[in-house]
């Protein structure tokens, strides 16, 4: 009985996640128009874009190879699996145990991957562009996110997501300056990951600035909406890391308590509405760089880390 | 001593630290010095914390002085001799930010290494501001050394001057003749600065340091 009831939870996250996932990248785009004194898109407007691309029928090009039509459900599957493993609502789900923060970074590192090869597969020369300017942006962003999962399972004494969470749920995580610096670090990599303003324009198709849109541009149909969905899906494992990591409040432990369960939920759907509304705001505010201005951005975040990792050497030794 | 006062000092001297990382990363001059009144601030926060927690009321003196001068004062001057001197929109030419940065950790690294070893037996609170103060002040001199301009290595000078203050409070003890003396002592290193400043650009029509090397007969 238990394990069909951890079955069951575990199922819910993952349709949760799918489910919220274009809403989340629809409310961001709304937050942005308004701020900017626009209608902008009915929320609902990506799943609209979704279903209507998975109606569509595909056009490959001539020389795309087998790895080419592969690859989104590839990136599609990978990205799924990682939002699994993240804690949402409800922490200690029955996957969470197989599988810690580093394979999680791994599972969406192979996953970009593949989508660089897809951005080559071609042979366009906006797909290697943006093949060559995503690789960068990963060499740089791979290593300050892996930073920041060493101090923070200094700190916690775990790289499971689920005892992390815990741990900074419990009043004995203190007042922590090699947090916030984790904290400022991982939020600048996972504007590089998910390729929002200063590094890449999520909603722009001119040449100079894109990166993500550069490497997709030569897929249509269902391909592209596996590959949108996917992007909007590791928006959300971006926002649900930062708030299972650094807001874990209202997380419900692992009972099936309806109340404690509900507010799990709501919690769970207010961070994702903040880190929304958080996100368009500083989008708004903030101008692109240009790409060469990326690796001094997210050099930034790997100092950030690694004075992460050295403070908390200095905290631990009293 | 442990919980939650330990954690807020740490946590400023932490970011003192992260504020010597600031200014290093800053290559505008104006910006420079807004950097580095937010330096003086922290440092005037974290001396006021531990004269709360050390119960030591002349501490709050010297925070005092770090928030007026250091955080007010010699910014508004240092602003208005840049704009004086017509430098105020500069970019400078740095080393490289990336390569500094690297120095940088390399040297908040040794001197963790280094103060965490000597000080086995100290006071834990004293402890961590004086490995956090030798950091600052390493911090200070690589950027006297990495920056070109004369107005740069200033503040390069003020902000090591930050990491001896942050280190004197931290060890109990220090008198307030000597705080106040030394206070005013950098006041008047300021003045001075400031004076050849002027003199310099006059004399040379520039403050960039590697000018000044071609007139001492060196290479370039």
């Amino acid at each position: 009985m238990a394990v069909i009831r951890d079955f069951a939870f575990q199922g819910a996250q993952m349709l949760l996640v799918l489910l919220l996932s274009p809403l989340l990248t629809g409310f961001v785009r709304k937050v942005k128009a308004r701020l900017l004194r626009r209608q902008g898109p009915p929320l609902l407007q990506p799943y609209r874009d979704l279903i209507r691309l998975m109606r569509k029928d595909v056009v490959l090009a001539d020389n795309a190879s087998w790895l080419f039509r592969v690859i989104p459900y590839f990136i599609f599957a990978a990205t799924w699996i990682a939002a699994s493993l993240v804690p949402t609502f409800q922490s200690g789900l029955l996957f969470s145990w197989s599988a810690d923060l580093i394979a999680i970074i791994a599972v969406l590192g192979s996953a970009r991957f593949f989508l660089a090869l897809a951005g080559l597969d071609v042979g366009t020369s906006f797909g290697g562009i943006g093949s060559s300017r995503e690789v960068m942006i990963a060499s740089l962003a791979e290593p300050a996110m892996l930073m920041i999962v060493f101090t923070l399972a200094l700190i916690a004494g775990s790289t499971q997501l689920s005892t992390m969470a815990a741990f900074m749920n419990s009043p004995e995580v203190g007042l922590r300056v090699s947090l916030g610096l984790g904290l400022i670090a991982l939020i600048i990599v996972a504007i590089a990951e998910n390729a929002r303003i200063p590094v890449d324009n999520p909603a722009t198709h001119l040449e100079l600035t894109m990166v993500h849109e550069a490497m997709v541009l030569e897929y249509s149909g269902r391909h592209l909406a596996l590959i949108e969905l996917a992007a909007a899906l590791k928006l959300l494992v971006y926002l649900s890391l930062i708030a299972c990591l650094f807001a874990p409040w209202g997380m419900s432990p692992p009972t099936a308590e309806p109340r404690l369960l509900i507010i799990g939920v709501a919690a769970y759907v207010a961070k994702l509405a903040v880190g929304g509304v958080l996100l368009a705001v500083f989008e708004t505010a903030i101008a692109k760089m240009r790409v060469f201005r990326v690796p001094g951005f997210l050099g930034a975040a790997l100092m950030l880390a690694l004075l992460a990792t050295l403070l908390r050497f200095v905290s631990r030794s009293f | 001593m442990h919980g939650i006062t330990f954690d807020i000092a740490h946590l400023l001297a932490g970011s003192l630290v992260v504020m010597s990382f600031v200014q290093l990363y800053q290559d505008r001059l104006s910006a420079l010095i807004n950097v580095f009144a937010a330096h003086a601030l922290v440092l005037a926060l974290s001396v006021a914390w531990q004269a709360f927690v050390q119960e030591a009321p002349h501490l709050y003196i010297t925070a005092v002085i770090a928030l007026v001068f250091k955080a007010i004062v010699i910014p508004v001057a240092l602003r208005r001799i840049i704009v004086r001197l017509g430098i105020h929109r500069e970019i400078e030419t740095v080393v490289g930010v990336g390569p500094a940065m690297l120095l940088g950790i390399g040297l908040v690294a040794l001197s963790m290494v280094v103060m965490l070893r000597v000080t086995a037996d100290a006071d834990p609170l004293a402890r961590e501001d004086l490995a956090f103060a030798l950091s600052v002040v390493l911090l200070g001199l690589l950027m006297m050394v990495t920056r070109r301009n004369a107005v740069s290595q200033v503040i390069g000078f003020m902000s090591l001057e930050n990491g001896l203050v942050l280190a004197a409070t931290g060890a109990k003890g220090m008198p307030l003749v000597v705080e106040i003396s030394v206070a005013f002592s950098v006041l008047i290193a300021f003045i001075v600065i400031g004076i050849f400043l002027f003199r310099i650009r006059e004399r040379f029509d520039t403050v960039d340091m590697q000018a000044m090397d071609r007139f001492r007969g060196e290479k370039r």
